[in-house]
C-alpha cells in the first residue's frame, strides 16, 4: 500500500511537449510509471516518444482525461501558466470524478496561487500537491509510480512515509532510511511556496491511515507555522512513530533563503520554535539530518515495530 | 522586492488612497524648494531607506562616525528647521533596528506638508499562509512597533480576510472600521480605503502593503502618513514597470548577481562557505556545520539547472567573501549529475586559484563517478559520503569545531 498513488495510477503530464515535461516524462517511463498522454493547449492529436512510449497530447485536461481514464497529473509548465494548469486539472478530474494534481513548478505568482488553492478547494474530490516540490513516488517491486522529478533510483518498497517542504532534503531523508535498510511507502514533497495545496496534516492523516506505514520522516523549514500545527496533530492524533527535522537554524531573520515561503518573519517561524514544538509533541528530532536514520530506527524499537 | 516611501505614497495617489502632499529630494536645496512648494507651515522630513524603524533611529557621518543626530524622520516647523535637517539626513548612515550596526547611506528624502493627527492607526494587508488568503491586520494602537502589539494585546489587533474571487466584502470592511471606532465619514473613508488597498495589492502582485501609522485627522479623514510596499517577484514577469522603482543601491550587489545567475545567495557572518543544491538542503548544511562548531559564511543553493558557469560563478561569489576560510560543497544529485559538479568545481579552483580547504560531499546521481574525477584530479580536495562527516571534515579542517 501507499498514499495516493499506486502501481496502477495512470498519469497525464501537463506540459508534456515542452523540454522539462519530456525530459521527466521519459524518467517516470522509465520506472514504469502508467503514462497514459499529456496535455499542450494547441497540440492535441501529436504523440511525444518517452522513450519507446507513444504518449497521445491532448488540447485539454477534460478531453485527456475522458480519452485516457486518468486520475493523476503532474504540471511541467512555466510559471507564468501553471496556475491555469492547475484550476484547468482542478475542474476537469473533479467533473470526472477526482484525482490528484502535482505541480513541480517554481516561481508562480504568491497571489496566482491564492486564487488557484481556492477553485482547488471548492473540488472536494480533488488533491493538489506542491506547486515549487519535487512530486510524489511510490517504490513498487519492479519500478513504481513516480510523479515528479526526483531520482527514483535512491527509493526502495517499505515502510516508512516521508513528507518535507524541502526537494533534495527530501532525497537526504529517503538516503537515510535506506542506510538503516528502510524502504519507503510513499514520498510527499509539499513545496516552499508560502500558498501551496496539501500541507504536513494532510499527508500524516494519510500515512497514519495507511496500514503499510509503521512511521514517518517530516521535514520542515523556517517559515509560516505549518510545523508547530503539524505537531500539534500529531500529539493529538498520531499512533505511529514520527521523525522531525527543521531546515534553517542558522538562518538569519528577515531574509528569504532559497524559497519564498522560508523566511523568519516579525521574529516567527524560527527553527527553534519548530524543533520546540516537536519535542513537546513526541516527536522524535534530529537535530543533524544525517542522524535522521539512527533516530528513525530508536523510534521504530521504542515502538516494537522493529527487534533493539 | 521593497520600494521607498515616496513610491508607494505616489501609487497611492494613483489608487485614490490619501495621503498629504509630498516631493522627493535628494539634496538640501531640493529639500528647501519643496518647503517653499508645499506652503505648509509644519513639513516631515523623512529618510527614505527600506528599514523600518526610520524614526527611532540614529544618524551618523559616513566618513568620522561621528554621531549627527537623533531621528531619521523630523518635523520641521520653519525653513530653518527644513535646512538644519535635510544636512542632518541627506547623504549620511542612518542606523534603525532593521538597518543593523552597519546602517545604510541616506540618498533620498521626501518632504510632506505635516496634518493634524487626532489618532494614529495600524494597517496591513498581507498573504496569510493559514488560511491562503489576502488577509487585513488593523489596529488602534497606531505608530507602535505591530510585533510588540500584537504580544502585548492581542485584542487590539483587528483581522479580515478577502474571498480570493470577490475580494473584500462591504459588511467586513465597515466591520473592521467600527471594531477600530470609527464611525461617520471616518468610517465611509476607512472602507474605501481598503477596497483600494486590495485593489492595489492584486493588481500590483504585492507581498505586503503596511501603513503605519494611518491616521485619522481632526477633520475626520483618513490618511497614510507612512507606506510601505514589497512585490513579489515571483509576478515581475508581467510588471516590467517595476524596474524602475528598483533602488539597486538598497539590494546586496552579490546578491543580485547571483540571481541573475540562476543562484540564491546570502551572505553570513561565518568563515565556511557552502555551495549546495537545494534550499532546504543548503539550509541543513549551514546549520550542520553550526553544530559541529563552525559558522557558515553564506547560503548559496546552485539551484536546479545549474551549469558549469554557474557553479564556477557561485565559487567565484563565495571567495570573494574575504573572511572565508574553507569551503563545504554538498551535493544530493538528483537531475543534477555529482561528475558535471566535480568537473565544474576542478575548472572553477583552477580558475580562480582555490586556496582554502574544500570538502566535497557528493550522493545520489553519478556520486561514485563524481568522486573518481575529483580523486583522479590531483587536487587537494577532501571527498565525504555525508554530511555529517563532511561538516565536521570542514570545520576540522579549518582548525575550529568541537
Amino acid at each position: 500500500m501507499s498514499i495516493w498513488i499506486n502501481d496502477d495510477s495512470k498519469v497525464l503530464i501537463q506540459g508534456i511537449t515542452g523540454r522539462q515535461g519530456t525530459f521527466h516524462g521519459i524518467r517516470m517511463s522509465r520506472y514504469k510509471t502508467k503514462i497514459v498522454g499529456g496535455v499542450t493547449p494547441g497540440k492535441g492529436g501529436q504523440t511525444v516518444d518517452l522513450d519507446g512510449l507513444q504518449a497521445p497530447v491532448f488540447d485539454t485536461m477534460s478531453e485527456a482525461i475522458s480519452e485516457t481514464g486518468a486520475e493523476v497529473s503532474v504540471i511541467y509548465v512555466p510559471a507564468k501558466f501553471a496556475a491555469g494548469a492547475i484550476v484547468d486539472a482542478a475542474e476537469s478530474f473533479q467533473a470526472a470524478g477526482g484525482g490528484l494534481v502535482v505541480c513541480i513548478t517554481e516561481g508562480i505568482p504568491t497571489l496566482d496561487m491564492v486564487k488557484a488553492v481556492a477553485i482547488v478547494d471548492s473540488c472536494p474530490d480533488v488533491r493538489l500537491i506542491g506547486p515549487n516540490c519535487p512530486g510524489i513516488i511510490s517504490p513498487g517491486e519492479d519500478g513504481g509510480c513516480k510523479v515528479g522529478i526526483m531520482p527514483a533510483f535512491i527509493h526502495e518498497k517499505g515502510r516508512i512515509g516521508i513528507v518535507s517542504k524541502s526537494g533534495t532534503l527530501t532525497y537526504e531523508a529517503v538516503a537515510q532510511t535506506m542506510s538503516v535498510g528502510e524502504g519507503q511507502t510513499t514520498c510527499v514533497g509539499i513545496g516552499g511556496d508560502p500558498v501551496n495545496g496539501t500541507g504536513f496534516i494532510d499527508c500524516l492523516s494519510a500515512f497514519e491511515d495507511d496500514p503499510e506505514t509503521e512511521a514517518v520522516v517530516m521535514i520542515g523549514e523556517i517559515g509560516g507555522s505549518a510545523e508547530e500545527e503539524a505537531a500539534e496533530w500529531v500529539a493529538a492524533n498520531m499512533t505511529k512513530p514520527v521523525v522531525g527535522f527543521v531546515a534553517g537554524s542558522t538562518a538569519p531573520p528577515g531574509k528569504r533563503m532559497g524559497h519564498a515561503g522560508a523566511i523568519i518573519s516579525g521574529g516567527k517561524g524560527t527553527a527553534a520554535e519548530k524543533f520546540a514544538a516537536f519535542e513537546e509533541a513526541g516527536i522524535y528530532v534530529a537535530r543533524d539530518p544525517s542522524e535522521i536514520g539512527k533516530v528513525l530506527v530508536r523510534a521504530l524499537v521504542d515502538a516494537g515495530l522493529r527487534e533493539p | 522586492m521593497n520600494i521607498h516611501e515616496y513610491q508607494a505614497k505616489s501609487m497611492f495617489r494613483e489608487y485614490g488612497i490619501k495621503v498629504q502632499e509630498g516631493v522627493h529630494c535628494t539634496s538640501v536645496e531640493e529639500a528647501l524648494s519643496a518647503y517653499d512648494s508645499l506652503g505648509s507651515s509644519v513639513v516631515a522630513v523623512k529618510s527614505q531607506i527600506h528599514a523600518g524603524g526610520r524614526g527611532k533611529g540614529t544618524l551618523f557621518d559616513p566618513d568620522s562616525g561621528e554621531e549627527i543626530m537623533q531621528g531619521g524622520v523630523k518635523i520641521a516647523f520653519s525653513r530653518d528647521d527644513v535646512e538644519k535637517y535635510a544636512t542632518g539626513i541627506s547623504g549620511n548612515l542612518l542606523v534603525t533596528k532593521q538597518t543593523g550596526p552597519e546602517g545604510k547611506i541616506v540618498s533620498n528624502m521626501y518632504v510632506e506638508s505635516g496634518c493634524s493627527i487626532a489618532h494614529e492607526y495600524y494597517l496591513a494587508v498581507l498573504v496569510d499562509r493559514d488560511s491562503k488568503s489576502v488577509l487585513v491586520m488593523a489596529s488602534t494602537e497606531g505608530g507602535m512597533d505591530i510585533e510588540e502589539v500584537a504580544e502585548r494585546t492581542p485584542e487590539a489587533i483587528h483581522k479580515i480576510w478577502a474571498d480570493p474571487a470577490t475580494g473584500i466584502s462591504e459588511e467586513d470592511a465597515s466591520g473592521l472600521a467600527s471594531s477600530l471606532g470609527l464611525s461617520g465619514s471616518s468610517a465611509d473613508e476607512m472602507a474605501g480605503m481598503l477596497a483600494s488597498l486590495y485593489e492595489l495589492f492584486m493588481e500590483r502582485d504585492c507581498s505586503m502593503i503596511e501603513i503605519n501609522p494611518l491616521v485619522r485627522t481632526e477633520e475626520g479623514g483618513m490618511v497614510a502618513l507612512d507606506a510601505k510596499v514589497s512585490f513579489d517577484e515571483n509576478a515581475d514577469f508581467r510588471h516590467p514597470w517595476r524596474d524602475e522603482l528598483r533602488d539597486l543601491s538598497e539590494e546586496e550587489e552579490v546578491e543580485i548577481r547571483a540571481n541573475e545567475l540562476g543562484l540564491s545567495y546570502v551572505k553570513l557572518d561565518g568563515n565556511i562557505g557552502c555551495l549546495v543544491n537545494g534550499a532546504g538542503l543548503a539550509m541543513a548544511s549551514m546549520d550542520v556545520i553550526k553544530l559541529y562548531g563552525g559558522e557558515p559564511a553564506n547560503f548559496l543553493d546552485i539551484g536546479g539547472g545549474a551549469t558549469k558557469e554557474s557553479i564556477t560563478a557561485a565559487f567565484e561569489i563565495i571567495l570573494e567573501d574575504s573572511s572565508v576560510k574553507g569551503i563545504l560543497v554538498n551535493i544530493f544529485g538528483g537531475i543534477i549529475r555529482c561528475d558535471m559538479v566535480a568537473r565544474s568545481v576542478i575548472e572553477a579552483s583552477e580558475e580562480i586559484g582555490l586556496n582554502v580547504p574544500l570538502v566535497v560531499r557528493f550522493s545520489g546521481t553519478n556520486h561514485a563517478e563524481g568522486k573518481s574525477v575529483l580523486d583522479e584530479s590531483g587536487m587537494a580536495v577532501h571527498t565525504t559520503s555525508t554530511l555529517s562527516e563532511g561538516a565536521r571534515k570542514i570545520v576540522e579542517l579549518i582548525g575550529g569545531g568541537i
